[in-house]
Parts: structure tokens; sequence; C-alpha cells
């Protein structure tokens, strides 16, 4: 999708006239909002924490009020484009065409920070013998070049794999960090939730499938190590604060520079402070190593 | 809105006040209403279908506004000072307006932008050749193709990621698949209740029978969909022994389930209506019951039973929910025990996160073209085909 945005400005402009006026409305409701509110959008990965860290805030500053909606990391960063919203949750990195467009739209690009971490989990039936399995098997189970559970140490089964719909951040985190690009299994199903996905996890004696730690239960939860044979780590606080689990990500907050001050800038730095990180665990992420929250 | 011979009188004083007749005020104006509703419903379904099309239109002309290759020229922002704004414009895409707002800082950082994205890229899709190539082209589209790490050609639906593959033939299989496979389940199951509750059933039972049978069509799809994702599956699974749990056999099977009443309904009312001298007639020449409800009142029946499959088929091709939740992976395969995924599904499923204008979204609305012209078609030519018939039977060929 990168290259893209580009070529659709071309089309827009016809309805250039409309999005102007969409547009101006839209700052102006927002710039009569601003006085002591924040609002939030983005990613639905992180919509629960983002409450939770709002309503922790709110408490304590009576004065500041703050909006969090969800709808997805990409309907954010479009919001984050046209100014209807402050700060924009994304549970991936941002898109050199979304920077792109957001440079378009306010001149700068928008400023980053990592709020919290999130290990995701490879979920295979209850009864599996299983317990650990490596990113290069995981790369062959989930690309379609293993399609017995025998070749990675299990029974004679053959493998049914699970994944997530394709508008979803988690699978094309997946995608990019452990097929590192490949395409999934044409064979692969692909689930509208985590939440679904263990459900048919569940009840298939051949699944694998992954999703976020929070949701591990009705499934079995496979150690990963990073190369066949080296030591398989479980999801939790150390290994995933440490790096020693594999599969991690940071979740993110993405802002406009030139609102990144007072209020906003105030609740951004009690996000990475550690009150907030207590909250991070409260929900059932990880909170961020000192490293990452020095930026 | 009938025209009898009193229609110009009609039009000379619409309101019919004239006549005396106060009434007429309302019944006109319910007719006004009436047309208006209707009128405007065919002319919203028009107006869809524009938009639809309109959205799928550089696709289908396979405009060179839409390139979807995953490396494109990246001029180095060095070269800024040797562009000419024209030249400035036709790489960034913006309107002259906008590059008058820009200062140069800013510009820079634009084609910095494409020139990190480039760098970023991983070294072995610098040097693909598809990533070079516009894969929104038929030919990337329709036969199957070998892309790289892929031992053969192979109809690949992977929208998201570096290289975006569009081959829709996948989707259209999956679609047909689950589609014929509901028909073939639900129209012998729909007709035979049709027939039984029609000419066989006793009154009472009937009664009963009807609306239990359509109480089915009050199923939200969304509750058949979980109920055969959870329980169908694993039933099934058990009954037939096949290897993969969600196939394109359980959506085929839940699909039927809601295109049932659906069927049963229609054949029943075009059975009923069948005049009850014919089966009168056939009794009293020796026939039973069945013979006759078979062989006399099913054929003359024929035209409505066959609306009725018609729509089935439309029913079944645009349900979402159920084929949604049960099996969505875009397997190229004829099996009926394979996956599938269908169009429906992968339009309720990706639009969500489409970029307005770019490649995806547009692939999407190209489908959704396809699906309103397959179910045009079918009508069409259902409705071709009843009226043959109709008039076949009515002895006027």
């Amino acid at each position: 999708m990168r290259p893209l945005s580009f070529f659709c400005m071309n089309f827009t402009s016809s309805r250039g006239a409309f999005a102007w006026i969409a547009a101006a409305f839209i700052a102006g409701t927002h710039s009569l909002a601003v006085a002591g509110t924040i609002t939030v959008k983005g990613s639905d990965t992180l919509v629960i924490l983002a409450q939770k860290w709002a309503e922790t805030y709110m408490g304590k500053h009576a004065s500041t009020k703050i909006q969090v909606t969800g709808g997805g990391t990409g309907t954010g960063f479009a919001a984050l484009q046209n100014q209807s919203t402050d700060l924009c949750n994304a549970s991936r990195k941002i898109k050199p065409a979304e920077i792109e467009t957001c440079i378009k739209a306010f001149g700068k690009r928008p400023r980053e920070y990592a709020v919290a971490l999130d290990g995701l989990s490879i979920y295979v039936h209850s009864e599996s013998p299983l317990t650990q399995v490596s990113l290069e098997e995981l790369q062959g189970i989930f690309s379609g070049k293993i399609r017995n559970w025998k070749e990675v140490g299990g029974p004679n089964a053959p493998i049914t794999v699970y994944s997530r719909e394709n508008s979803s951040g988690t699978y094309e985190f997946f995608k990019e960090h452990v097929l590192r690009g490949k395409d999934f299994a044409a064979s692969a199903q692909t689930m509208p939730g985590t939440a679904a996905l263990l459900q048919a996890v569940a009840r298939d004696k051949g699944a694998i499938g992954y999703g976020g730690a929070a949701y591990g239960q009705g499934a079995k939860t496979l150690k990963v190590s990073r190369e066949k044979g080296s030591e398989a780590f479980e999801a939790n606080e150390e290994t995933v604060v440490k790096g020693t689990y594999p599969i991690w990500r940071p979740l993110y907050v993405y802002v406009n520079p030139e609102l990144d001050k007072g209020d906003v800038s105030a609740y951004l730095g009690w996000i990475r402070s550690d009150d907030g990180q207590a909250v991070v665990k409260e929900v059932g992420y990880y909170p961020l190593p000192p490293h990452l929250r020095k930026k | 809105m009938t025209h009898g011979q009193n229609s110009s009188r009609r039009t000379a004083g619409w309101a019919g006040i004239h006549r005396g007749h106060r009434a007429r005020v309302g019944e006109r104006l319910a007719e006004i209403g009436i047309f208006t509703v209707s009128f405007s419903a065919i002319a919203l379904i028009f107006l869809i279908f524009l938009f639809v099309g309109r959205e799928a239109w550089p696709i289908l002309i396979q405009s060179d506004s839409v390139n979807s290759a995953a490396v494109q020229n990246v001029i180095p922002s060095g070269d800024l000072p040797k562009l000419s704004r024209e030249q400035i414009r036709a790489y960034l895409g913006i309107d002259a307006a906008q590059l008058a707002r820009m200062d140069s800082e800013t510009i820079r950082d634009l084609m910095l932008v494409r020139e990190e994205a480039f760098a970023s890229l991983p070294q072995s899709l610098q040097m693909d050749p598809d990533a070079r190539r516009n894969t929104v082209r038929w030919p990337l589209m329709i036969p199957p193709h070998q892309w790289a790490g892929y031992s053969r050609p192979e109809f690949i639906w992977q929208p998201i990621g570096e290289i975006h593959k569009y081959n829709i033939v996948p989707l259209l299989v999956g679609s047909l698949k689950t589609t014929l496979i509901g028909l073939a389940f639900a129209v012998p199951f729909a007709l035979g209740a049709a027939i039984y509750v029609s000419q066989i059933a006793r009154p009472r039972l009937r009664e009963w029978l009807k609306p239990g049978v359509e109480l089915l069509s009050g199923i939200p799809s969304v509750v058949m969909g979980s109920f055969a994702l959870i329980v169908m599956a694993t039933v099934m699974q058990q009954l037939f022994g096949y290897e993969t749990r969600l196939n394109a056999f359980v959506a085929g099977i839940a699909l039927g389930l809601a295109v049932i009443p659906l069927v049963f309904s229609i054949a029943e009312d075009a059975l009923t209506s069948v005049p009850r001298s014919f089966t009168q007639a056939a009794l009293a020449l020796g026939a039973s019951e069945w013979q006759a409800a078979w062989q006399i009142v099913l054929p003359a029946a024929l035209p409505g039973v066959f609306a009725g499959v018609v729509l089935g088929f439309g029913r079944a091709v645009g349900e979402t929910m159920i084929v949604l939740l049960v099996c969505s992976a875009s397997v190229m395969s004829w099996s009926i025990f394979d996956s599938a995924r269908s169009i429906t599904t992968t339009i309720a499923a990706e639009m969500a996160e489409a970029v307005t204008g770019s490649h995806h979204y547009r692939v999407l609305f190209l489908l959704g073209t396809i699906l309103f012209a397959v179910t045009f078609v079918t009508n069409l030519l259902g409705d071709i085909f009843i009226h043959r018939l109709k008039g076949r039977l009515e002895g006027k060929r």
C-alpha cells in the first residue's frame, strides 16, 4: 500500500471542494473542543488500555477531559491527518504513504511515542503434545511449507492454520516479522477476531493460530524460541520486556507535533511515566523498558 | 397505477374535485406517494450501481492512474532544484494550490519520505521484477502467476504485503462453490416441503408447517453463522470425517438453511395458486396424490418455482455473514471439503481498512461490480426463462 496515497490524490481532486468544506467543518468543531479536551482515536487493540489511561488520568486532573474511540489503526491515521483527533493510537508503525498524507495536510511528520509492549501468543489445541516451536518452524507452518505436525516433532496429523483478516494490524505484524514478508498459506483460515480464532483453535485438533496475549483461554499457548534448538520462552512481563520472547511489538501513539504541548504533552508524559505504565500491567499488556521511554 | 379509459378525464381535473368526489383527492395523493416511493427505490438502486461502478472504473478501463507496484520510481531529494514545478506536482501527486502553500523544506521532506520508504524495502524485493509490475492489470488478476517464492504459477489473493497480489479467481470460485452447495442442499428440501405443504398436508397441519418453515427466515444470519462455526462444523466433521473443519461444505449447508424459507415460501405460493381443478381432474382419473402433485401441479407451477430458485441464488450469492464466519481462506480449489473465500466476505472484511481511492479500495469495488453484474444477469436470464416457460404452459408457443 506504500506508494499509493500519491495517486489517490489525483482522483479525489474532483471531490476537492466537498472535501475542503468537510475539512473546514471538522477543523472548526475541533478548535472549539480543544480547550481542556483531548481526543484519542485509532487501534482497537489499544482502545481498552487507552480508556483505562484516560479514566485514571481524569481522576487526578479534573480540568482535563479525554475522549477515546476505536475504529482501527488506519482510521486513526486518517483522523490524525484531517486533524479531527489529537492523538492516534496505533498497533503498528506508520506507513510512508500515511506520513506523506500527514505532511501534505499539516506540513510535518507526526511524532511517534511508544507507549506499551504487546507479546503475540501462538495457540494450539489443548490436547496437542507440543510445548514449543521455533520462529523458523512458525514461518514454515504459516506460509504452508510445513503441512504436517510430525515435521515439527508432533504426531502424524495435518496442520490447520488459522490467521486473522488482513485488515488487522496483528496480521500485518505477523506477516512482516514472523513470515518475513512471505505470503500466508492460501489455505490459512482467516478469522474475524482473536476471540473467533480461539473458538476455532479450541475445537480443531490440528489447529495453530496467533493472537494478542490477553486472550489465551480455551487453547494451549506454545513457548517460542528464536532458533531451532535454542531456549524457548513463554510470553510474560519479564521475557517480553527483556526481548527474549521473540514475537513482541511496541504499541504507539502518534501526535501532530504542533499539538504536542500543554495538556496533550503532559498527558503523553504521564502515560510513559511509572504511573501510566502501572495501568498497562493492569490491562494485560507489558510496560515499556527504560530505553524505550526516554525518546 | 391503472390507467383505464377515463385516464384522460382524470388528468383534466386530476384532483377529481369537479366530479364532487372529495375522497379522490386523498386517493390521488396516495397514488403519487406510492409512485414516488417505488420510483425512488428504483432510482436508488441505479444510483448505487453508478457509485459502485464509478469507484471501480479506473480498474475496469485499466487506467494508468492506479498503480500498485511495490517499487516505484524515486527521485532523490537532492535533485529538487533541478525539477520544474510541473514535475514536482506530478511526482508528489499534489495540485497547484497545495504546492503553492508548501515551502521547499516541506517538499524536500516529502521526497525524503519516498526515498526512505524505498531504502527500507528488503534487498530481495528491490531486485524482484514483480515488484515493479502494476498488479491490478488483468494478466495478473485473472490467469495464475508465478510470484517469487512459489514453485509454480498460482492464483493468489494477498492484498496486504510488500507486493499486492490481487488474483480474483479464488474469490469467484469461492462464491460459486458455496452458493451452489447451498442451492443443491436447499432446493430439494424447500421444493419437497412446498409440495407436501401445499398439496398433501391436511389443512390443520399446513397451518402449523408453513409459518414454522417461514420462521427460519427470521434467524439473523450472524446467529446462523455462529451456530455453523461452533456447532455444525464439529458435528459434520465427525459425520463425514473430512480434514478441514471449516470448509465450503459447512458454509454451503448453513447458507442452504438460510435460503430454504425463501425458496419454500415462493414455491409454496406458486403451487397453491394452481387451480384446484387440476388436482381434482387428476385424482378423478385415478392418479395418486403424489402423482397429481408431481406430474400435474408442479409442472403447472414451474415458472413460480423457478423464480423462487433464482431469488434463492441471489440471496445465497449475496449472503455475507455466514460465509465470513465459517470459512474465509482464499484457496483455489474446486473440492467442496476445502475452504473458500467468497466475494462478499472479502468486501466485508477488507473494506474497513482499505484507504479510500487506493488500489485495494478500487479492487474491492471491482468485486462489488462483478457481484452486482452476476445477480443482475442471473435475475434477467431467470426472468426471460420464466416468461418463455409461462408462454409454453399457456399454449402460446
